[in-house]
């Protein structure tokens, strides 16, 4: 009796890593925020200087990138670029450090469709695709496919391949699984009144078909139920992938998107990745782009006149204004940004104010060594742990070629789902270094015990309004459809108008707005 | 004299929880999964303890001569268990039971002690302050060891030292007491004398205990050690047993110098002396330099380039006496070029051009090693190979792996070569697989250098001819994205080990 206590806790002590502790070190990366509150507290310096270029591209994520590029293939250069970061990339941004490149945000694309021309011939000219098969099926780089193993999921205290969660479901629970599969069959069989699929990447490209676009009015969730599928796990899976792809649960999206998620794709196809994730594809475009980008460029007034568009600019490095005055002006920024810089929108800032952010929190963790291989399978490209509030890690090295690879770095994702994001935002915004850390330090030491131990490093990028949120009723809704038209000399170009944030999506915004100019020109 | 007895309580205290501690920590290291060693030592320790308080009833007269016995016995028992559990690990086969068995011998000693000497005191404090004093002593001698052991003595002393310094001090208390007890104990200069050999025995085990661990790892292997290291990368022991000398990595067996010639000539000369006239030479893994003294034979070979990880296994193999005499010198030839770096990322960095390649790497065991195999490996070679050059690529067992032998010619073939798959009984290995990839029809030379004890004209046309039971079989190409090769090996070399 006399020692029990002293014993279990001195034992304690020995297997949390002998006692060792170590300082983590790290930051908060990104400051964008910080730049909206200079936009939103006005102020801002008068321009100085006037310049005029034909046609100022705002944005330089993948939809502003991808506009670039289209006007290039055509031989259009008098073009600029404007990137409030201090880097182009947009979600696509990427880290680098002596051990490998990483990602900031996103970090895969799926095999794109036949519907997604534009993703195909961009992959042939950075020779991601090496070539047809004769049937006319795309080869892809092996190195560029997601090597195997692609995930695990850690259920029960131990980690199982694949991220249905066989080990926590019944058999009558699996067999809601191959239910939901028979639904989603269907869908993607479908083709709709007017020829087109019911569920197409670009999302423009799907049926207009009344019924299925009904499926935009009520939850993913509510369309289960409906359906009678209820179980735990199948819901989790659900949850997991609206979460992963829409950065809110099941139940604060709309059907139309959540069956779209599953039902564009083939369903046994494989993702293209690299260690920086999409990153690499901004590295690549930027080769040909950098001399047009202009970085830490604040734009903070967007007024249409009457022979074109005059653009205010910040630059923030140089504390100092200029006006650009363009001829066209491609809008490749988040829509939200919109309501305080275009002049004169009168009746768009209604619809802009329909659209809605999800927050993120993304972190990535330098590690010393690997984790302890456990129960399960080995380590995978993308491990989530069930059952919790994050969406796991990804393995930074993963699609590196070294057989011995020792230090790795893990890129953890965390949407703030929920149904008040202005509160989560808030959340995220206001919760410091520390106890981020903390939370997700937590949740990795659950399949991880030793992960304090083998962190050298944690930097965090906050993400206030990480992707659009396609709500119920905002797919289809009016608000996205009048924003997806040009306003005057203004061409929308960002993920949010499709309604999710999908690679596949926001170039074809930018090839849109690019196109729409190029017909006029 | 109270005070005295309460400084044992708290020596014997931190004595009781080092041995736990160290039964805990040893079984973890040794078998891995330390939540269930641990959770079932202290279970099991604990119990024992228990057993050991009921069965201090039992002990009546002589307390105090019966106390310096038991201190003796901890002593010497549970200092010398952590060399104990050391070395049944390397010669039983029962290790559990070793180790179950100790951790109950040393818990039911323990146990016995604090209801003792709860006993002996009784008379000279008053009850309550007895309790009270007893039990914070215990404690606090457990707090002490608690920290010291992990954070101190671990590290600096070792498990086997740590535990022999232990005991060393629960037979001093035992020594002490002699002293102490001395109107107590009638014939005290018995237990002296015991203490003191006891004393010599710990003292001589925390001297030499650092050369235990190596004494029993020798015992895992048949052979006498003559060097053992761990590199970054792996652990490399090169043991001898009169002429044979064989290097372990891992504890896998890479060669016997009994027999490698014959792995190391159907390796290089199919293919080298079908080119005839190879001037440039890659040698991928390979860091013993084996390989490289079969490609040396060739009076036009003008350079070779050998690419291995490891750092630690060249240097051993151009420094050490007896490895040169074993591959003849080969690393320090002038026309050898060593490169420790992952042979998949120097050969994506690199844009030389080679005659003939020899790719010999650990078999496809875990995922990072199967990408090795892949067809992005083998593209990325080809894109490396000379015009009418070849490569020849270790290819695991046919008999034992037979898929996976398969699987890698198919994978060769994915890559656009032309494959001429071939085998070889080596016997510490067993029969052995080859595959020659090349882009133009080979047939097996009938000119080899002088000296071969294996390679002959007659020889090299059997090694191409297939058995029934090595026959191809069907099998998917090996692909980054699907690692198949991995999953076939698994399965097929747990076949072969039950």
């Amino acid at each position: 009796m006399n020692r029990r206590e002293l014993l279990s806790t001195a034992v304690g002590f020995a297997l949390a890593g002998c006692g060792r502790s170590r300082t983590i070190q790290g930051s908060v990366v990104g400051a964008s925020h910080e730049f909206g509150h200079l936009l939103r507290s006005g102020g801002l310096p008068e321009p100085t200087s006037t310049e005029t270029i034909p046609i100022a591209i705002l944005g330089g994520g993948i939809s502003g990138l991808s506009a670039a590029w289209r006007l290039l293939r055509s031989n259009v250069k008098d073009f600029r670029i404007f990137e409030l970061e201090a880097e182009a990339g947009g979600n696509s941004r990427y880290g680098e450090n002596a051990i490998t490149r990483y990602p900031w945000g996103a970090h895969y694309v799926p095999l794109p469709t036949a519907e997604s021309h534009w993703v195909r011939t961009l992959f042939e000219e950075l020779g991601v695709i090496e070539g047809n098969t004769p049937s006319g099926t795309p080869v892809y780089k092996e190195q560029y496919l997601c090597a195997a193993p692609q995930e695990r999921l850690y259920i029960h205290g131990r980690w199982q391949d694949g991220l249905v969660p066989a080990l926590a479901a019944t058999r009558a629970e699996m067999d809601e699984f191959d239910r939901f599969s028979e639904i989603i069959d269907t869908y993607r069989e479908r083709r709709g009144k007017d020829g087109r699929k019911a569920f197409a990447i670009p999302m423009d490209f799907s049926s207009r078909d009344a019924d299925l676009l009904e499926l935009d009015r009520i939850s993913m969730t509510a369309f289960l139920q409906e359906r009678g599928l209820r179980s735990k796990p199948l819901h989790w899976y659900i949850d997991y992938a609206c979460r992963d792809d829409f950065g809110s649960g099941a139940g604060e999206v709309s059907a139309w998107a959540g069956i779209h998620y599953f039902a564009s794709r083939e369903s046994d196809d494989t993702v293209l990745t690299w260690p920086e994730g999409n990153g690499w594809i901004v590295r690549r475009l930027m080769e040909t782009l950098s001399p047009y980008v202009t970085n830490s460029a604040l734009v903070y007034r967007v007024q249409p006149t009457a022979a074109g568009v005059e653009v205010d600019i910040y630059r923030t490095g140089e504390k100092r204004s200029t006006r650009i005055v363009a001829e066209h002006v491609v809008w490749a920024c988040p829509v939200f940004q919109a309501s305080r810089v275009i002049q004169r929108a009168g009746a768009l800032h209604q619809s802009i104010a329909a659209f809605e952010y999800a927050p993120w929190l993304v972190a990535n963790l330098t590690l010393d060594r690997f984790p302890d291989q456990r129960a399960g399978v080995p380590i995978a490209w993308d491990n989530v742990i069930y059952d919790s509030e994050s969406l796991g890690y990804v393995v930074a090295t993963h699609q590196g070629l070294s057989a011995h690879p020792r230090e790795t770095v893990l890129t953890y994702y965390h949407a703030l789902a929920g149904p008040a994001s202005a509160a989560s935002r808030q959340r995220l915004l206001e919760t410091d270094w520390r106890s981020w850390t903390d939370f997700l330090l937590g949740d990795l030491s659950k399949p991880h015990p030793e992960i304090r131990d083998i962190t050298q490093r944690i930097d965090i990028m906050k993400w206030g309004h990480a992707m659009v949120r396609p709500r119920p009723g905002f797919v289809w809704g009016d608000a996205r459809q009048r924003l997806a038209a040009p306003f005057g000399r203004i061409h929308f170009a960002h993920s949010d108008l499709s309604g999710f944030s999908l690679f596949e999506e926001a170039q074809f915004r930018g090839i849109v707005a690019a196109e729409q100019i190029l017909l006029v020109m | 004299m109270v005070y005295a007895l309460l400084i044992s309580v708290f020596v014997i205290a931190s004595c009781g929880l080092v041995y736990e501690l160290i039964a805990g920590t040893l079984a973890s290291y040794l078998l891995g999964d330390s939540v269930t060693y641990f959770s079932t030592i202290i279970g099991a320790y604990l119990f024992a303890m228990g057993i050991g308080s009921w069965l201090s009833r039992f002990i009546g007269k002589g307390l105090v001569a019966r106390f310096v016995l038991l201190e003796l016995m901890v002593g010497v028992v549970g200092g010398s268990s952590a060399a104990v559990l050391f070395l049944s690990f390397a010669y039983l086969e029962s290790f559990r039971l070793v180790l179950y068995g100790q951790v109950l011998v040393v818990g039911i000693l323990v146990g016995l002690e604090i209801p003792l000497l709860l006993r002996i005191l009784k008379d000279k404090i008053e009850f309550k302050d007895l309790v009270a004093q007893v039990l914070t002593f215990d404690y606090l001698g457990a707090l002490i060891a608690s920290l010291a052991f992990p954070l101190l003595l671990a590290p600096r002393l070792g498990l086997v030292r740590t535990c022999f310094l232990f005991g060393l001090l629960n037979v001093l208390v035992a020594l002490w007491s002699t002293f102490l007890f001395k109107n107590e104990i009638p014939k005290n200069l018995g237990l002296r004398a015991q203490s003191i050999v006891a004393s010599l025995i710990l003292l001589a085990g925390l001297f030499y205990g650092d050369r235990l661990s190596t004494f029993a790892e020798e015992n895992l292997y048949t052979d006498s050690i003559i060097y053992a290291a761990s590199s970054p990368y792996q652990r490399l022991v090169v043991t001898r047993w009169r002429d044979d000398v064989r290097l372990f990595l891992n504890n896998n067996l890479q060669f016997s110098s009994a027999d490698e010639y014959r792995y190391h000539e159907a390796l290089v000369h199919p293919g080298m002396s079908w080119l005839q006239s190879a001037r440039r030479v890659l040698v991928l893994g390979g860091g013993d330099g084996l390989a490289l003294r079969e490609v040396l034979k060739y009076p036009s070979v003008e350079s070779v380039t050998l690419v291995d990880l490891d750092p630690a296994m060249t240097r051993l193999f151009s420094t050490n006496e007896l490895l040169r005499k074993v591959n003849q010198d080969s690393l320090l030839s002038p026309r050898v070029k060593v490169v420790n770096q992952d042979a998949f990322v120097w050969l994506s960095e690199n844009s030389e051009f080679f005659d003939f390649a020899v790719v010999d790497f650990p078999d496809p065991t875990n995922h990072a090693l199967g990408k090795l195999y892949t067809t992005a490996f083998f593209k990325m070679l080809k894109e490396h190979l000379a015009h009418g050059g070849a490569a020849v690529v270790q290819s695991t067992s046919p008999l034992y792996a037979r898929k996976s032998y398969w699987c890698i010619a198919a994978t060769l073939e994915g890559a656009g070569f032309q494959t001429s798959p071939y085998h070889a009984y080596v016997p510490s290995f067993g029969e052995w697989g080859f595959i020659l990839a090349s882009n133009r029809g080979y047939e097996p030379p009938t000119r080899f250098p002088a000296g071969l004890k294996f390679i002959t004209a007659d020889t090299t046309r059997a090694l191409f001819e297939f058995p029934p039971d090595m026959a191809k079989v069907e099998a998917e190409v090996n692909r980054l994205n699907n690692q198949i090769l991995v999953q076939y090996y698994e399965s097929e070399w747990r076949q072969v080990e039950q």
